[in-house]
């Protein structure tokens, strides 16, 4: 399974969230590979990919795609990152 | 575990900051006077908040800002500056922000450690008040898991 996290420019934001995402994927023992990406490179980084991660304010420049779209507010909560990625891959 | 690379001229503390901007850029001022960066990084971390929006807020009260790799980045670098008044960046849900954290990094791969220290520290839910609240540069870097001064990276 193919995870892309994005953020503005595919530095420190997404590397945050990638880390935390695999600590999250780690609690619900899905194997699953986590990619961070940037605005540019989010509709070639997400096009085989089954979710894509993100913040409220980037939702929209993400585009079509035909992954599942979840929404962080708090990069740093492994509680929401848990609950999201269990609604979206249980 | 390797240290963060934050001198302690790199945290300001209680910056008087009207504006996202304003905090933005007193947190590019701290990444330079430390000697992580020159002016143009500051800009160019402002122009990703422009571009993109808000996202930098990661967190409740925490704002990340950073811009790509480039040549005003002189070495990689931590900086932290807290808010004597919280501002909005505007995002949805974790406005106001009263801690900055700059980040500058000279590639991809090389902050990476950064970053998995940077959410060690802060995946505990009670650093980002405690951050904001600290009264003295030492007491933040102690709260990033720093504390031994003989350590303290160049």
């Amino acid at each position: 399974m193919k995870i892309v996290v994005m953020c503005g420019v595919g530095i420190g934001t997404s590397a945050i969230l990638k880390v935390n995402a695999e600590r999250a994927l780690e609690r619900l023992d899905i194997d699953a590979d986590v990619t961070a990406t940037d605005v540019a490179g989010v509709q070639a980084a997400g096009s085989d990919a089954q979710v894509i991660l993100t913040s409220p304010e980037l939702v929209h420049a993400i585009g079509k795609t035909n992954a599942d779209v979840i929404v962080i507010d708090n990069y740093f909560d492994l509680d929401e990152l848990t609950a999201k990625l269990e609604a979206a891959l249980g | 575990m390797t240290l963060l690379p934050l001198p302690l001229d790199a945290i300001e503390i209680g910056v008087h900051a009207d504006t996202w901007r304003a905090a933005v850029t007193a947190a590019g001022d701290a990444l330079q006077r430390s000697g992580a960066t020159e002016a143009g990084y500051t800009e160019r971390m402002i122009r990703v908040i422009d571009e993109f929006g808000a996202y930098v807020v990661i967190a409740p009260g925490l704002a990340l800002a950073h811009a790509r790799p480039g040549p005003d980045v002189i070495t990689e670098g931590l900086s932290i500056v807290t808010l004597a008044e919280p501002v909005a960046f505007g995002h949805p849900h974790n406005d106001p922000v009263g801690v900055i954290v700059g980040l500058a990094v000279r590639n991809g791969d090389e902050h990476l450690h950064v970053v998995a220290q940077l959410a060690n520290v802060f995946n505990d839910p009670q650093v980002i008040p405690a951050i904001a609240a600290a009264t003295d540069a030492e007491a933040i870097r102690s709260l990033l898991g720093m504390t031994d001064p003989a350590k303290e990276p160049e």
